[in-house]
């Protein structure tokens, strides 16, 4: 296998013109889980990051977190903690950090990982139950769609 | 469905009561089918289970409408399918003229199967499950074909046998030959799988009693399969479950049938052991 490579082709045609990406396996993590730059090199959109977490399909964090501000989206889970504030507890690396790899935050925390590619026990076709296709896998969120996230999180203010 | 909050914490409160969709279950409730059987629904963890003090059936999680269909034979939709089950018992197959009844009689000569399975086979040098067992049966002493896995009338002969042992504990042996089989679906119990990396563990141990989305997560208890389930309308084989679990974390699933889930449901099988055999179980 040589996952950089096809890491790198993948992101090329993938991500078209934005040049400053950092890719999944290129992000870096401070001791504390924290990622300082955006990974797409433009800033979030906030009201696309609120669709990205609603969104079944896509980062679907409903699934496991509350949200107040969103009582129009049904069926919060109780899996993690209610995200209402969350901008109080943490900063925007911190927010990124906990998207992008929740794991470099909280060790072996059940959230899963978003912007990550290599590392999976029978990585499968997205939820068709059949054997991944490509490798590395896309991540979960793409760049921009994890900047949008953390610039919806940070939006998530109660002080 | 009315819509009522679970766990609600004081603070958030109103966002939990506008948030958790599911109808509340009522998880007090005890299980007595058609006004005589008594189905254990929640004991005192088997001795090999490190991290759970007690262990609960499916049922407990579900709505009290769901939790009714259960509670009298005239209202489970499952029944209708043991009685196709039955069907299927007596109907002669295969190049030996005969039927499952032209040697075990009535299916109540099974009783007591359901709670043991799965079982070390001797004869074949390998854990056994019920549908090993009936497949044996078809090819070796019927001379007829060996069923898939999730055939209707696998599913259906499976919930006729189990059904004879309804209201027994689930007793299923780990130690001795079946020991490693055991030890390789413990292991796979707690792998975090696919591109979510979850483990069945992650949400049947650490997080049974919290919803996921509308769902609300129970220990993933198997006492109760083959289950009929609301969603699809049939009754649904053991593996059959897993395989959505397993498609569930983005990860490649294993065959039903495959050795890989026969361990899997050994082990999960240990899990509940002390709990009734509640087959066919409903639920959504
Ligand atoms: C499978 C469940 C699950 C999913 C899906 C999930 N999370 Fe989490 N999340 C958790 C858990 C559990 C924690 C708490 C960390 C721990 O203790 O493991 C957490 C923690 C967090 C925190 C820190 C919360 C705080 O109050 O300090 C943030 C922020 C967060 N998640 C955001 C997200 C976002 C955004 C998404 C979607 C892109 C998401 N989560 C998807 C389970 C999940
Ligand atoms: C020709 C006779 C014959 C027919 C027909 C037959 N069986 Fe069997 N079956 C046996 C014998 C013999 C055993 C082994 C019994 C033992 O080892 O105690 C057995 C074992 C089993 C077992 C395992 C029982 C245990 O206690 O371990 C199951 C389940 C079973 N049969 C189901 C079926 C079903 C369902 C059918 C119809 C599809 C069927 N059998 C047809 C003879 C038959
Ligand atoms: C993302 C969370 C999740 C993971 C991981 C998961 N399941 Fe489930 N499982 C569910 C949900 C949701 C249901 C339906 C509600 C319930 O009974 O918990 C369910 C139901 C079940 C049931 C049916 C229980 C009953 O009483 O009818 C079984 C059995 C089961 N799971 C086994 C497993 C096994 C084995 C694994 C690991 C291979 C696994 N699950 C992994 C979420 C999960």
């Amino acid at each position: 296998m040589k996952p950089t490579l096809i890491g790198v082709t993948c992101l090329m045609l993938g991500a078209g013109a934005a040049v400053a990406e950092t890719a999944p396996q290129a992000v870096e993590y401070d001791e504390y889980g924290a990622v300082a730059a955006s990974l797409s090199g433009a800033a979030g959109d906030p009201v696309e990051g609120r669709v990205v977490v609603s969104t079944k399909s896509m980062g679907n964090c409903v699934s496991c977190h509350a949200i107040s501000e969103m009582s129009d989206v049904p069926f919060h889970g109780e899996v993690g903690p209610v995200l209402d504030g969350v901008a109080d507890r943490w900063n925007e690396a911190e927010l990124r950090g906990i998207v992008a790899n929740a794991k470099m935050t909280y060790d072996g925390t059940i959230m899963p990982s978003f912007y990550k590619d290599t590392g999976y026990v029978r990585p499968g076709d997205a939820y068709t139950g059949k054997a991944a296709k490509v490798a590395p896998l896309p991540p979960l969120l793409t760049a921009q769609q994890v900047e949008d996230v953390v610039a919806y999180l940070m939006t998530l203010k109660e002080e | 469905m009315k819509l009522t909050s679970l766990k609600v914490v004081a603070s958030s409160a109103l966002a939990l009561a506008l948030a958790t969709g599911g109808a509340q279950a009522d998880q007090e409730a005890d299980l007595i089918i058609n006004g005589d059987t008594e189905i254990t629904v929640r004991t005192a963890a088997p001795a090999h289970l490190e991290n759970l003090s007690e262990i609960l059936s499916g049922w407990t999680f579900r709505t009290d409408e769901t939790q009714a269909l259960q509670m009298d034979d005239f209202d489970n939709p499952g029944m209708i399918f043991v009685d196709q089950g039955l069907d299927v018992w007596n109907t002669v197959e295969g190049s030996a003229d005969k039927s499952c009844a032209s040697c075990h009689d009535g299916p109540e000569s099974l009783k007591g199967l359901r709670a043991e399975l799965p079982k070390w086979n001797e004869d074949a040098g390998k854990v056994y499950t019920m549908e090993m067992y009936i497949n044996d049966c078809r090819t070796e002493r019927m001379g007829a074909e060996a069923y898939g896995w999730s055939d209707k009338n696998m599913v259906n002969l499976t919930a006729l046998i189990s059904v004879q042992s309804r209201g027994m504990p689930v007793n299923v042996a780990i130690d001795g030959p079946a020991q490693s089989t055991w030890e390789q679906g413990k292991e796979m119990y707690y792998t975090r799988y696919g591109q979510l990396e979850l483990s069945c563990a992650n949400c049947h141990e650490d997080n049974y009693d919290n919803y996921i989305r509308a769902d609300h997560l129970s220990q993933g208890q198997i006492n109760g399969f083959p289950t009929y389930r609301l969603k699809n309308a049939k009754l649904n084989s053991t593996h059959d479950r897993f395989k959505g679990c397993v498609r569930d974390t983005r990860a490649e699933t294993f065959k039903p049938g495959s050795d890989e889930f026969v361990a899997l449901e050994l082990y999960v099988a240990s899990r509940g052991n002390g709990l009734s055999v509640e087959a066919p179980a409903v639920r959504n």
